[in-house]
């Protein structure tokens, strides 16, 4: 039985600077980077070195406490240069593209001639494993584990994000065949959940095989966690796998094409772009080339990933593995005099203690700012009303603070995830990291669990 | 601006690490961050932060007091003009007033943030905004003839041990605005109590400067027959402590507290519901005058309001939970009014009913916390 959820808690920031509907073409880019650290918890072992030549889908490395997940070249070419860190940390496997990308073959095979076993296989043969990942602790999948549900967001709500219904127009039978494989993975249900805000495209509405929830409410509606708590909570010891609408896209292609082919679309959005617009792309392709001639001067901030939970990347930086959009926005690295005291028609709060409450339809061009210091917890109440979510969430966070496992758990850690607290931590009043809290206190449990 | 930005950037250097001042960082960094919001950029997790900071809400506390502060110093010159039995008009009466508060106010910043300033540097962190408020919460629960070295003894004590020795805003367990008035009324009690401090000038031409509460505590009239009215009480004309005589002022200060989402409507609401179902209870047995006095007029009279408004709703010491606030506030009504009329030696009952809640509101959120645990662990089950 599909469900039909309304949040009334949660929080829509209007930003100037959404990407039009429209593909833009650029020169291809010279330079492709497989990053580890855009998985959480993982420790690589290289199996390339410097100077070897790979085709796409070809392992570059993979997990040394599960040698079965591989992370794959996304085109063919030529390793250039391993870019280690401190502890000589694997942080970058850099390669120089072919001009025309060499596959590697894998085998296809219908849906229905496949057993569960072999989908598993394949996928984690091709390298395309890692796109499947878990709740709790945000990870990539265990593969050995039954999830007792697969979770599909057909949308985002965080502001600025691509919109799957233009990304995946025209996609149909491919995000289909996609799903056909998905739906084997697990002995429960697949869900996909699709906006219940506006009309979603038959891309989603039609999809068969799987319980089609639909879902309203002011972000973090789209987000997948809030989704599972709300349609099948997680309970400890339980697993839950999810993957967004593109990765069942390349899941469908290596299937029916036998290609690790992590092409996808991405929305170039944020203040600071001159044009923002849609552009199809490769997962770890360097974004130099979509910024050229495209972005303001002046002191900015590029974000792989939405403007609430993205990462900070330079110029020459990296399409994250798992990110389907860029962000441009202004640095804003500038003192205010007597700011504190201002009326503030033109800054956004969630609280009204700007006079900006006497337009809320208007957009705005926010700035990497604090607007503050970071102080001890005062303000109650905050949290709750972005979070929606039968959780305490200050309770939660002071809990992970004091690395309290037991108290951690009775109070849901295995239901949140960082993305989850992004509002949280963008209204609160004490400019605590709470994404930041979050994320380590997943990591202490996960190591405590293992 | 500019020239303000030039000298704080020249002086800088001696309060960095390294500088002849290193030590007074936090006292600099106070000044520049009053000054100017920092320039301070998101390193992790969302990129983009809400407008509002510490500074911001503090502020809005402060705004939300003006009406009391305002028709409080204006009550100081008017009670003043009618016990010495002169004729007023509202701008003496407000001259006169301001003369009278100001040195409170000043004494209460100057004493509170002298403290939190040397707190600050000894342990190196940055000074919090927290006082803003109670720095102006403290003159106006103070009686308007309280001397100011009692007052100032009381603020020490309040930042002290009602606030930095549990280690400083955010952590205190007590009001330290409440704290600074117990620790007066209870250090000096002779003083306090009776009726010469509520009004400037009361014992002249032997006018009684004794509140409504302490006419009633004594038991010699019914609320019926005392010379104030139900307008007198909304309004304010009628002798207390300097913020806390008018309803409508602080009303006023409530609405613009609940509308900005600074102060909590679960709390003040139920303080006043709770409040009055206490006082509607004791009408019905009525022994003594304070039971009898109409439940309406509770709410009006003495510090019930402005406690309800200003001092339960502060969000450090009171209930965090959304079910346990409602429970705080009921009980901090139920309580003051259970004061009020069974303890006619200290019919304030206000203060004490939120100090007590203050130290109970850990306990109602670990209960409906534990709620929810329960909840989750039966899922499971």
């Amino acid at each position: 039985m599909s469900k039909e959820i309304r949040l009334k808690k949660g929080l829509n920031i209007n930003l100037i600077g959404e990407a039009d509907k429209v593909y833009a073409s650029v020169k291809p880019t010279k330079r492709y980077v497989v990053k580890p650290t855009d998985f959480h918890g993982l420790t690589p072992k290289l199996v390339v070195k410097v100077g070897e030549k790979v085709k796409a889908g070809s392992s570059l490395f993979f997990n040394k406490y599960d040698d079965k997940i591989n992370f794959c070249a996304p085109v063919s070419g030529e390793v250039i240069d391993i870019v280690r860190g401190p502890k000589r940390k694997i942080l970058e496997v850099v390669l120089k593209p072919d001009s025309v990308i060499d596959y590697k073959q894998f085998t296809t095979a219908s849906a229905k001639s496949i057993s569960r076993e072999q989908i598993i296989d394949s996928m984690l043969k091709s390298g395309i494993w890692p796109f499947i990942r878990q709740k709790p602790y945000d990870i990539i999948a265990n593969p050995s584990d039954m999830p007792k549900a697969i979770f599909i967001s057909a949308f985002n709500s965080a502001p600025l994000t691509i919109d799957n219904d233009f990304a995946l127009y025209g996609m149909d039978e491919l995000f289909q065949k996609g799903l056909d494989y998905i739906v084997q993975l697990t002995s429960g249900k697949t869900h996909l959940n699709i906006d219940g805000n506006t009309n979603p495209s038959t891309v989603f509405t039609r999809a068969k095989g799987v319980e089609i929830n639909k879902i309203s409410g002011a972000h973090p509606a789209g987000n997948v966690g809030i989704q599972i708590h709300h349609i099948d909570p997680i309970n400890k010891g339980e697993v839950v796998w999810y993957l967004q609408p593109q990765d069942v896209i390349a899941i469908a292609r290596l299937f029916t094409e036998g290609k690790y082919d992590v092409s996808r679309i991405v929305a170039l959005a944020g203040s600071q772009v001159k044009k923002p617009k849609y552009y199809r792309t490769i997962a770890g392709a360097s974004i130099a080339n979509l910024l050229a001639d495209n972005i303001n001067d002046g002191d900015i901030r590029i974000i792989s990933g939405d403007i609430l939970t993205g990462q900070h990347i330079d110029v020459n930086g990296i399409l994250g593995f798992y990110d389907t959009t860029i962000t441009i926005i202004e640095e804003g690295r500038e003192q205010e005099f007597l700011g504190w005291i201002l009326p503030g028609l033109h800054k956004f709060s969630a609280s009204k203690t700007f006079l900006s409450w006497l337009t809320p339809a208007k957009k705005y061009s926010l700035n990497a700012n604090m607007h503050g210091e970071e102080r001890a917890y005062v303000m109650t109440g905050e949290y709750e009303k972005v979070l929606p979510m039968d959780i305490f969430p200050a309770h939660l966070i002071k809990a992970c603070m004091i690395e309290d496992i037991e108290l951690m758990e009775n109070l849901g850690i295995y239901e949140v995830s960082p993305e989850d607290f992004a509002l949280c931590e963008f209204v609160c009043t004490s400019k605590i990291e709470v994404q930041t809290i979050i994320r380590n206190a997943l990591e202490l449990v996960r190591k405590e669990n293992s | 601006m500019k020239l303000v930005k030039n000298i704080l950037e020249s002086v800088k250097p001696l309060f960095v690490e390294g500088g002849k001042l290193e030590k007074m960082y936090p006292a600099y960094d106070a000044f520049e961050t009053f000054l100017f919001v920092p320039d301070h950029t998101t390193k992790s997790g969302s990129h983009i932060r809400d407008a509002v900071d510490l500074k911001r809400t503090m502020a809005f506390v402060v705004l939300s007091l003006i009406p009391c502060i305002i028709f409080g110093i204006w009550n100081i010159g008017d009670q003043y003009y009618s016990a010495i039995s002169a004729e007023s008009n509202f701008l003496n009466s407000l001259i006169f007033g301001f003369w009278k508060f100001l040195p409170l106010l000043a004494v209460s910043y100057a004493v509170g943030l002298s403290v939190e300033f040397a707190f600050a540097i000894s342990r190196g962190h940055s000074v919090n905004e927290g006082y803003l408020v109670t720095g102006m919460l403290i003159p106006l629960i103070m009686p308007v003839d309280v001397p100011l070295w009692m007052l100032a003894v009381s603020v020490i004590f309040a930042v002290v041990i009602g606030k930095e020795v549990f280690g400083g805003t955010g952590m205190n367990i007590l009001n330290p605005a409440l704290t600074a008035r117990a620790f007066l009324f209870f250090a000096y009690p002779s003083y306090m109590s009776g009726d010469k401090v509520w009004v400037h000038g009361a014992g002249a031409d032997g006018y009684s400067g004794e509140t409504i509460l302490g006419a009633l505590a004594s038991n010699t009239a019914s609320w019926d027959n005392l010379k104030w009215n139900f307008n007198d009480a909304l309004i304010g004309y009628i002798p207390g402590s300097v913020g806390e005589t008018s309803f409508i002022a602080i009303i006023i200060g409530a609405l613009i507290l609940i509308f900005s989402g600074v102060g909590s409507w679960r709390i003040i609401l139920s303080t006043f519901l709770g409040g009055y179902l206490t006082a509607l209870l004791f009408n019905l047995w009525g022994v003594n005058f304070l039971m009898s006095t109409p439940a309406h007029i509770h709410l009006l009279i003495g510090g019930f309001a402005f406690g309800a408004v200003f001092m339960s709703t502060d969000p450090v010491s009171g209930s965090q939970t959304n079910k346990g606030k409602i429970i705080y506030g009921l009980l901090i009504g139920f309580f003051a009014i259970v004061i009020r009329v069974f303890n006619p030696a200290y019919p304030e009952g206000m203060m004490l009913a939120i100090l007590l809640m203050n130290v109970f509101a850990p306990l109602i959120d670990h209960y409906i916390v534990d709620a929810s645990i329960k909840k989750r662990l039966k899922r499971v089950n």
